[in-house]
């Protein structure tokens, strides 16, 4: 219940609208995910870890396709590619030179967005739905070369990716912090999520500055922000660029967690998973992209655990033991794409706009309707 | 030249079943300006029909095809009632994605009833190959291109002569004045729903076939057909003809010379060769070959 007068939650102006921690709640919930991220390894249980280790991952990823797909408009089945540039770069940055991490991660961002920066202008000539299928043509193309690149890659057996992981006095492959040794998943937990949320403050603001602002004019009406003097060349390049480099840089730290990569996990799956993420959560907000991150990457896994612990009628593999027709991968792909139909169907707008509205409903409690 | 001629033969097989199947991206896109996804899900169902009603249920070869045709063409129209019509005015790009997440449900639900599976369609041609002169034919090939070229023959002669082909061209035009005229919009989305189902199953009953199996696998035909699509435009039928069979046959070159010519581009390289045709065709002509350029007014 409010006392002070007039809703202090109103925005009144644009400075406002625009600050990052608009009030005191929003303060307060950025405390409490810098205590789960500063207690993570300590408060979930060895597989919760790497599972939120690959949803930060993924967070990264999806982030940058929001500032692509969410805010310049520019639908990219293409996703999976960039990821697999940045992991390669690491084995070639990290492994085969022995850069320190301060320097190879940065660079496989950096070949992201050269490669980004490549397929750009391709935004410029095509339109629409043709420049889809030129992105997953890429994929496919991508798929080709990592496969042949044996040197790199290894080829279809694949390649470790073990690339030095020592910041200052940290060793991210495991160390002594007060006393508890914490594992090489636990120290990458630690280190994911940092980038990853230097990764949102970047976009964030990208996203509420002269940019940003030029991005979404050219996603909501390309003509019009050209007539008005936003060059489109700079921003679909850009937003291309700046989008490959975050999924580079997911890359890179994928290979790393997972320690191993094969050429084909670039595939189409991942590319469409990168775009359900962002569906899911909510097109154009980068709060939603964090959302569908964390809920794709956590929901199979979920139902994995479930599945182990309950007998579930039809499904084979799970705790009752192989009978029954559907198996749990079944499920999951399944229950992927019924999520993306259903979303689309039901809350085109995704998790965030149900977050916004569950705000909403309980700042006007108890009046609201 | 008798290896030429053979591969274009073999290619042209090849790319009448990319044809079908583009044909179907092409009949949706004209009604609806988006491109199925979903289709691959299609190819599946009828190819597992197919073999449901021959071998399960021991039906005749060709009326186990014409009962999958026509399913396919039913589960087509009712997708577009009961999902696609609700996406009606939301982003191009949102239904896209939504035909994606079908593809998925689609691909599962054939997999949680037919298993993983290889599967023998035990169908007429099986493995049997005729010679004449130098070239060899096989017997699925020569289906293919019969089964096809009439296929494609009722539905262009659909497309001109009819009133519905008609209305459908009219829609594709201008949808608001198509409407004026007293033609139902959404008969037409889902007749055009009803021949991309029965195109992809006919597709599909042709990729099991043969030398091949009903397997999984087979969906991806629609992924290769893409460029297919994209070479000929995306709203002409007949470039999505001339695309699949260029598509098909420039794959099948690729496959039989690449290996000699170009060794460094690696294994398989003809399984990519499709997109690499694309992106080419797409930087001089970024409608394709038959597309219709889009203008852009302010």
């Amino acid at each position: 219940m409010r006392t002070r007068g007039a809703a202090p939650d109103l925005v009144t102006d644009y400075a406002q609208d625009l600050r990052l921690v608009p009030n005191g709640w929003t303060a307060a919930g950025l405390l409490l995910l810098a205590a789960i991220f500063v207690t993570g390894p300590n408060l979930f249980s060895g597989f919760w870890v790497v599972v939120l280790g690959y949803a930060g991952v993924a967070t990264i990823g999806a982030v940058g396709l929001n500032l692509l797909t969410g805010f310049t408009g520019q639908v990219s089945l293409g996703h999976a590619f960039f990821l697999g540039i940045g992991a390669y770069a690491a084995v070639q940055f990290g492994m085969n030179w022995g850069l320190p991490l301060f320097l190879w991660l940065p660079l496989c961002g950096v070949m992201g967005a050269i490669a980004g920066a490549v397929i750009g202008p391709f935004a410029l000539r095509l339109r629409g739905q043709y420049l889809v299928i030129v992105t997953l043509g890429l994929v496919f193309l991508g798929e080709h070369v990592f496969k042949e690149w044996r040197s790199l890659t290894g080829g279809g057996t694949g390649t470790a990716v073990r690339p030095p992981l020592t910041l200052g006095p940290l060793d991210f492959s495991g160390m002594e912090l007060f006393g508890t040794a914490y594992n090489r998943q636990q120290m990458l937990f630690w280190l994911i999520w940092a980038v990853a949320a230097i990764g949102i403050l970047g976009a964030k603001n990208i996203v509420r500055t002269r940019p940003g602002r030029a991005m979404q004019a050219v996603r909501d009406r390309d003509l019009a922000a050209e007539v008005i003097g936003i060059s489109l060349t700079r921003y679909k390049v850009g937003a291309f660029a700046i989008s490959s480099a975050y999924g580079a840089v997911a890359g890179a730290l994928y290979g790393a967690l997972q320690g191993f990569v094969s050429p084909t996990e670039w595939n189409l799956f991942l590319a469409i998973q990168y775009v359900a993420m962002i569906i899911i959560g909510g097109m154009g907000t980068v709060f939603g992209a964090v959302l569908g991150a964390l809920m794709l990457t956590a929901l199979p896994r979920l139902i994995e655990d479930v599945s182990r612990r309950v007998d579930m009628p039809f499904v084979s593999g799970d705790k009752g033991g192989p009978e029954g027709f559907v198996t749990i991968f079944s499920v999951q792909r399944a229950m992927f794409g019924a999520l993306i139909v259903g979303f689309l169907l039901f809350e085109p707008r995704g998790l965030a706009a149900i977050w916004l509205r569950f705000k909403a409903y309980l700042k006007t409690w108890p009046f609201s309707y | 030249m008798t290896k030429l001629l053979q591969l274009t033969i073999d290619g042209t097989a090849l790319g009448v079943g990319y044809a079908l199947v583009a044909l179907g991206f092409v009949v949706i896109y004209r009604a609806t300006g988006v491109i199925n996804f979903s289709q691959g899900g299609f190819v599946l169902l009828g190819a597992y029909l197919t073999y449901n009603f021959h071998v399960t249920w021991g039906l005749n070869f060709w009326v186990s095809v014409a009962l999958a045709v026509v399913i396919g063409a039913l589960v087509g129209v009712l997708i577009e009632a009961l999902i696609l019509r609700r996406m009606v005015g939301q982003p191009v790009f949102a239904v896209i994605i939504l035909t994606i997440g079908l593809l998925f449900v689609m691909e599962q639900s054939v997999s949680s009833i037919w298993g993983f599976d290889n599967l023998n369609m035990s169908d007429p041609w099986g493995i049997g190959t005729s010679r004449l002169g130098d070239f060899l034919f096989g017997h699925k090939q020569v289906a293919a291109m019969v089964v096809s070229a009439l296929m494609l023959t009722a539905f262009f002669a659909y497309f001109k002569y009819s009133v519905m082909g008609v209305s459908m061209r009219a829609v594709a035009l201008d949808q608001e004045a198509a409407l004026a005229q007293g033609i139902s919009a959404r008969k037409v989305f889902a007749v055009s729903w009803a021949i991309a189902g029965a195109v992809a199953a006919m597709a599909g009953m042709l990729q099991g076939a043969g030398p091949a199996s009903v397997e999984l696998g087979i969906s991806f035909v629609a992924l290769r057909a893409f460029p297919a699509m994209i070479l000929g435009g995306l709203d002409s039928p007949g470039g999505a003809v001339v695309g699949g069979i260029v598509i098909g046959v420039v794959q099948n070159f690729t496959a039989g010379y690449q290996p000699e010519i170009a060794p460094w581009l690696g294994n398989n390289f003809h399984l990519v060769m499709p997109y690499v045709v694309m992106v080419i065709i797409l930087m001089v002509k970024p409608y394709g070959l038959f597309g219709t350029p889009e203008v852009h007014r302010a």
